[in-house]
């Protein structure tokens, strides 16, 4: 039910004069293959267009994956791609094939007045200031969305509160792309907040700029014939710290790809989520932490409760350590509670680490069953079996509410979780 | 008075091989106030019996009764038998992920009684069972028995014996793995229970140790899924001197 991967590179080469083969003074060598400059994520090279990050990198190292603006560069999906082997791609309904011409759902801020929106063109160089797709689905958004939203929370703004509500309202595929700007020294807490029904394709930016610190909840609650392929990038600069929750009930199709790289150091990143999926249906949740500059700590923790005939939920979790990457310290962990019969949760936890002057660095991936011996022990207590499943669905995912620190926020969450557990029962 | 009734009861479970029958015409009757000891070597259906009066959807039952003042036992769900007033003490109490001890107890007591009890003398009655057990008040905001010591887990069913005050306890193999001044507190409990709520109690152990603290009027002996003789206290003085070969051979 669970797969655990944890990739290292083969091809060792020797650095000075070691007596060992493979270790270096500073202890095992453990990836001198991309030990270059050229890094397809090594700083301001990932702006560019890049294909297939180049003969140096094998295409086994989470670095060599391609990036490019242009959705040409990347080839047609079968389904047989590493990054798209678990979805069903019937069910993207266009996305990744078609134009996307549909109208882009509708967005609308509310909050406390500091985060401002404005809408800028396809053309201006904001664009791509965090982001450059690295999947067909997201290269396709980025050709056919015509404009970009752009929330800015301003320098130095305090208790910045955004919520950008979402608001689908047809099933045509659609693309959509935004960008938020967390300017220098600021503090805000954006909700993306996904309602309605869409096809749609999506790229979201967040410029976290120096000594920011930006909060960010990409909550999916769409309507169940929804389907939602979104590309969440963020570049993390000097000093700041950026916390990533993503939020996935609804919808037939979800797949949330988060992804932060730090752009400098003593930065903080920590990717939180959680997911409930229902019978027959997909969420996917890919993320990925580009550890690239020294000293600078993540924290991942997703977990996903499953009930069902065909609920499917994947979590696939790329961290990278880069060899510039010393003093680093990065945990990530991926939970799942299955509840019935019928649902499968795949969970692949990858750790590459090319550097071993680190803090820390450690995975974990669990998948356990509600089964029928807790359920006799809660029922022989006197609790009856809905409850019961409540009870431990709630307790489970509620580690994850408590991440948020944001007690609205929180008290929304757990209301969103009580409603789809209810839904759940009829 | 409540009384419990087993009859004539016939149960099996499923095996590989097929359906295998345990329990092979037990009768037993417990009034509330009364302690029952059911002893009997490994593999005679003692903890069978347990989990069949429970309600373990493993344990089919083929002939037979169980009723709790006239009421069918049989035909109620695991939950409402818990509601009616009974209380299985696990043997092996499971690890129950994600819900607090705290949240579990609260949770349990509105559904047994029907109605939430009221919050003040509630975490007073709380506080108070878990210091009387010797059990950290940390354990309340832990997961129910994630990471509890096998020691821990049994004194936690006893905590909520006491805290759910059921008209019968069953206590499976509650002794177990326990040392003797855990084997001490636990027996407190159960005798607590007993003199608070005139609970009627039956006492499955392979050993004896423990009817050295928890006294009963009644021993059954049980070999091969029926009981093979039945006694006063008396009998469980000969089993310690003379074990339970003599049933053993008897069989064969």
């Amino acid at each position: 039910m669970s797969e655990t991967t944890t990739h290292i590179p083969d091809e060792k080469v020797r650095i000075g004069a070691p007596s060992i083969p493979g270790f270096t003074e500073e202890g095992e060598d453990l990836s001198p293959i991309n030990d270059n400059d050229n890094s397809p994520l090594g700083g301001a090279s990932t702006k560019a267009h890049s294909h297939g990050g180049g003969v140096e990198t094998p295409d086994s190292s989470r670095a060599g994956r391609l990036t490019s603006t242009n959705v040409e560069d990347f080839a047609k999906l079968t389904g047989r791609e590493e990054d798209w082997r678990f979805t069903p791609l019937k069910r993207l309904l266009g996305l990744h094939s078609e134009d996307l011409t549909g109208a882009a759902p509708k967005v609308e801020l509310t909050g406390n007045d500091i985060a401002q929106l404005s809408v800028i063109s396809a053309e201006d160089s904001l664009n791509g200031v965090a982001h450059t797709p690295d999947d067909r689905v997201s290269a396709n958004a980025w050709k056919f969305a015509s404009q970009t939203q752009v929330v800015t929370i301003p320098k130095n703004a305090e208790g910045a509160n955004a919520s950008l509500r979402i608001t689908g309202e047809s099933l045509v595929p659609a693309a959509q792309h935004l960008i938020i700007v967390a300017e220098e020294n600021s503090e805000a807490t954006v909700i993306l907040d996904h309602v309605g029904s869409a096809v749609l394709a999506q790229n979201v930016e967040f410029d976290v700029r120096a000594n920011a610190r930006l909060t960010v909840v990409s909550l999916q609650a769409w309507e169940d014939d929804a389907v939602h392929a979104s590309s969440q990038q963020a570049v993390v600069a000097q000093g700041a710290s950026f916390k990533h929750i993503a939020v996935s009930f609804g919808g037939d199709l979800v797949r949330v790809n988060p992804s932060a790289r730090f752009a400098g150091e003593r930065a903080e990143i920590e990717l939180y989520g959680l997911y409930f999926a229902d019978a027959g249906q997909h969420l996917e949740h890919r993320l990925f932490v580009d550890h690239a500059v020294p000293n600078c700590k993540s924290n991942v923790l997703y977990k996903g409760a499953l009930q069902g005939k065909d609920a499917h939920t994947v979590w696939v979790g790329d961290v990278l350590i880069q060899k510039a990457a010393v003093g680093t310290d990065s945990y990530e962990a991926n939970r799942n509670l299955v509840l019935t019969d019928g649902a499968r949760a795949d969970s692949v936890p990858n750790l590459e680490i090319e550097t071993g002057l680190i803090d820390g660095a450690g995975h974990a991936s669990t998948t356990g069953r509600f089964d029928d011996e807790h359920l006799f022990y809660l029922m022989a207590r006197g609790i009856d079996e809905k409850t019961a499943r409540r009870l431990v669905v709630r307790g489970f995912l509620n580690e994850i509410v408590q991440q948020i620190g944001d007690e609205a926020l929180q008290e929304r969450l757990t209301e969103t979780i009580e409603e789809e557990l209810a839904a759940t029962e009829n | 008075m409540s009384t419990l009734e087993i009859k004539d009861l016939h149960v099996s479970i499923e095996t590989e091989q097929g359906e295998k029958e345990i329990l092979k015409g037990v009768t037993l009757t417990i009034n509330t106030g009364e302690t029952h000891a059911i002893m009997g070597p490994n593999g005679s259906g003692k903890s069978t019996l347990a989990s069949t009066i429970a309600g373990h959807p493993r344990y089919t039952v083929t002939s037979g009764s169980i009723t709790l003042d006239g009421e069918d036992v049989l035909e109620m769900s695991v939950d409402e038998r818990a509601k009616a007033g009974l209380f299985l003490a696990m043997q092996y109490p499971v690890e129950v992920p994600g819900v607090t001890m705290t949240n579990f107890l609260r949770t349990a007591k509105t559904a047994i009684d029907g109605e939430a009890p009221k919050l003040r003398t509630w975490t007073k009655d709380v506080k108070e069972a878990f210091s009387k057990l010797k059990i950290d008040a940390d354990f309340a905001g832990r997961n129910v028995n994630e990471g509890f010591s096998g020691g821990e887990k049994k004194r936690v069913e006893i905590l909520q014996l006491e805290l759910f005050k059921p008209k019968f306890a069953i206590l499976d193999e509650t002794d177990s793995g326990l040392d003797v001044d855990a084997l001490k507190i636990v027996s407190e409990g159960v005798n607590r229970a007993q003199d608070e709520n005139e609970m009627g109690t039956l006492l499955i152990t392979h050993y004896t140790r423990i009817l050295r603290y928890i006294k009963p009027q009644f021993v059954h002996v049980f070999v091969d899924g029926h009981v093979a003789e039945q006694g006063g206290p008396e009998l469980a003085d000969r089993l310690e001197e003379e074990g339970y070969d003599r049933y053993l051979n008897v069989k064969a």
